[in-house]
């Protein structure tokens, strides 16, 4: 007996090498990929942009002046033109990042931590619990997204906090469908069963089975819905339901140009095309991701 | 087939029955009274009483969603607050040129979207494929009512090749199919299409490098097939699921037409919705979300129906 233990204590342990992890090999994979990376610097340009939006922006995006209006793009003093009350484009495309990125951001991250929670709950306790979820859940999910979005944020009225919280809604159905499909895969899985046979209660099998499956596709795919959370905000507010004049947001100045296009047409599709940019740059870095975190789907 | 489609429609059901409980609390959810937009600011306590009776605000909730639900579904939608027309009628007519708009960007985005994605699959990792692949990312990614109004200023304020807005002469009700008429719909369902068309495309294109990496395809090669005779297999093979996006697209172009819509003044559904929230005519406002989300749970069902029909392994799942 003894000699055994003293024989299991005499078996030296190599100090483990530190072996390259699987977000070194997601770094590694991800550094290659030259299109996400150019993406994700994109990306962290807008974001700078948006934080420092009061340094970098050349003047008040508020100051209007009725001698200087819809000034064509170059003007001296308004390098992007002057919108329609005679307000510096650039300084307000600037301040515009601010609204945008919190309007593409927020809601699905907020969206991720409810959807997840609902979808794991509901594909981890199964039955009848499984069903009323998930069946509330596929309610949501029988709207288009613009749809949901807009009759929400129409009932609701026009306002930041309403749009906000129509986006989140929007946002969840997709999100609770995704992890509770693979939290039920998971569950039937063998390790599942060993680790319940060795006593694991269910928040350990959670945090550590569950959790370390479900959240890496559910994250890639909530990066994927970032730009889509900004496109269908940018279009409450160019609806008019989103923010109210006189605040600086590409949708909102979209809709405001808009009458302004037989006069200075590259004007008004100014604040569109900083859409387009980032939301292109969050689609790009989201599609790295994927390929790097190899999450299929 | 029977068991597969019985299936289908008992799931549906509930569902159907959740999207017309969502519509009917839309009007709840809204913040203030539903009449304030048509009650005068100065009206006495007993007009507003006798107004409510007559939009039947006055019961209690669930007994207002069971009257509502009934009538819903022998085709009454209620009375519109801001034109007192009845709902049901509006929308009609708006869906009609809805379809009109949807249904010709999802054959353009089906086309192109198929082509692109064909061209990319078969040639994979070639520049065509990284071009068609671009393509997709572009389509996703564009704020589509900022392309219509790209498309506008080029096509319109710039070229002048074609109307800015509208429904043509005389509005959708004089519609004839003539140049006339149709130039008005093209810049709209052009700028549609791009969604679905980069959807379609990203499909296509990983069913197609699906296929080709299967083992029929050599084993076809082998037999002596030329390029067509594998072509012709390829496409029997992905278009149950190219087809099933399709459906799918067309349901989201109908509820998502009103941005492009309202860019284009087009008389849809997109723009009664517009109309609606504006004046905040949430009777119109729900009629209208409750036939498009319908609309949408419908062809859903009808995606999922064909699909058991051309592919057999569909209806064993």
């Amino acid at each position: 007996m003894s000699a055994i233990a003293q024989g299991n204590a005499a078996i030296i342990v190599p100090p483990l090498a530190k072996s390259p992890g699987y977000w070194a090999g997601v770094w590694r994979r991800f550094k290659k990929d030259k299109v996400a990376v150019g993406a994700g610097l994109v990306v962290l340009a807008i974001i700078l942009m948006a934080i420092f939006a009061d340094y970098i922006a050349p003047a008040d995006p508020t100051r209007s002046s009725m001698l200087r209006r819809l000034r064509p793009i170059g003007t001296p003093g308004y390098p992007l033109g002057a919108d329609e009350l005679g307000r510096d484009m650039l300084s307000r495309l600037i301040h515009g990042a601010r609204l945008s990125l919190f309007m593409g951001v927020v809601p699905v991250f907020i969206a991720f931590v409810v959807g997840s929670v609902i979808g794991v709950a509901a594909g981890f306790f199964g039955g009848k619990f499984n069903t009323i979820t998930m069946r509330t859940v596929d309610v949501f999910y029988a709207f288009p997204s613009v749809l949901l979005a807009i009759a929400l944020s129409g009932a609701l009225g026009a306002g930041i906090t309403n749009s906000l919280l129509s986006l989140t809604i929007v946002f969840i159905p997709p999100i609770a469908r995704i992890a509770e499909s693979v939290t039920t895969q998971v569950r039937a899985m063998d390790y599942v069963e060993a680790a319940r046979a060795s006593g694991a209660n269910a928040i350990t099998i959670i945090r550590v089975h569950v959790l370390g499956n479900v959240l890496g596709p559910i994250f890639v795919y909530a990066t994927s819905l970032i730009s889509v959370s900004m496109i269908l905000a940018s279009g409450l507010s160019f609806l008019g339901l989103g923010t109210k004049p006189p605040t600086p947001e590409w949708g909102l100045m979209l809709n405001t140009l808009r009458t302004a296009i037989y006069v200075q047409p590259w004007v008004a599709a100014l604040p569109g095309a900083a859409i387009f940019i980032t939301s292109i740059s969050f689609n790009l870095l989201s599609d790295g991701l994927r390929s790097a975190m190899d999450v299929k789907g | 087939m029977l068991k597969y489609l019985a299936k289908r429609i008992l799931y549906v059901l509930p569902v159907a029955f959740g999207v017309s409980l969502f519509c009917f609390l839309l009007v709840h959810i809204a913040p203030g009274d539903p009449l304030t937009s048509v009650l005068p600011p100065d009206a006495s306590q007993a007009m507003q009483d006798e107004l409510r009776k007559i939009y039947g605000f006055d019961r209690p909730l669930p007994v207002q969603f069971g009257l509502w639900l009934l009538k819903a579904l022998q085709g009454d939608l209620g009375t519109s607050i801001a034109t007192g027309r009845p709902v049901a009628a509006e929308v009609w007519r708006a869906v009609g040129n809805t379809l009109l708009i949807a249904g010709l960007a999802t054959v353009i985005g089906f086309v192109f979207g198929c082509f692109f994605g064909f061209v990319a699959g078969y040639f994979r990792g070639s520049f065509l494929d990284k071009f068609a692949s671009m393509l997709a990312v572009l389509g996703v990614s564009v704020p589509h009512y900022w392309l219509g109004m790209v498309m506008v200023i080029v096509f319109s304020v710039q070229l002048g090749w074609l109307p800015p807005g509208g429904a043509g002469p005389g509005g959708s009700a004089a519609w004839k199919w003539d140049w006339e008429h149709v130039s008005y719909m093209i810049l709209p369902a052009i700028t549609m299409s791009v969604i679905p068309m980069g959807i379609i495309a990203r499909t296509v294109r990983a069913l197609v490098a699906d296929i080709l990496n299967q083992e029929f395809v050599p084993a076809l090669r082998a037999k002596g097939l030329m390029d067509f005779g594998v072509f012709r297999h390829v496409v029997k093979n992905a278009a149950p699921t190219a087809l099933a996006v399709m459906g799918l697209q067309l349901g989201y172009l109908l509820g998502g037409s009103i941005l492009i819509e309202t860019v284009f003044s087009w008389p849809g559904t997109g723009f009664l919705l517009g109309n609606a929230i504006f004046q905040r005519d949430l009777p119109l406002l729900q009629g209208t979300i409750l036939v498009l989300a319908m609309f949408f749970v419908g062809l859903n069902v009808l995606v999922d129906i064909l699909q058991g029909l051309l592919d057999p392994r569909v209806r064993r799942r």
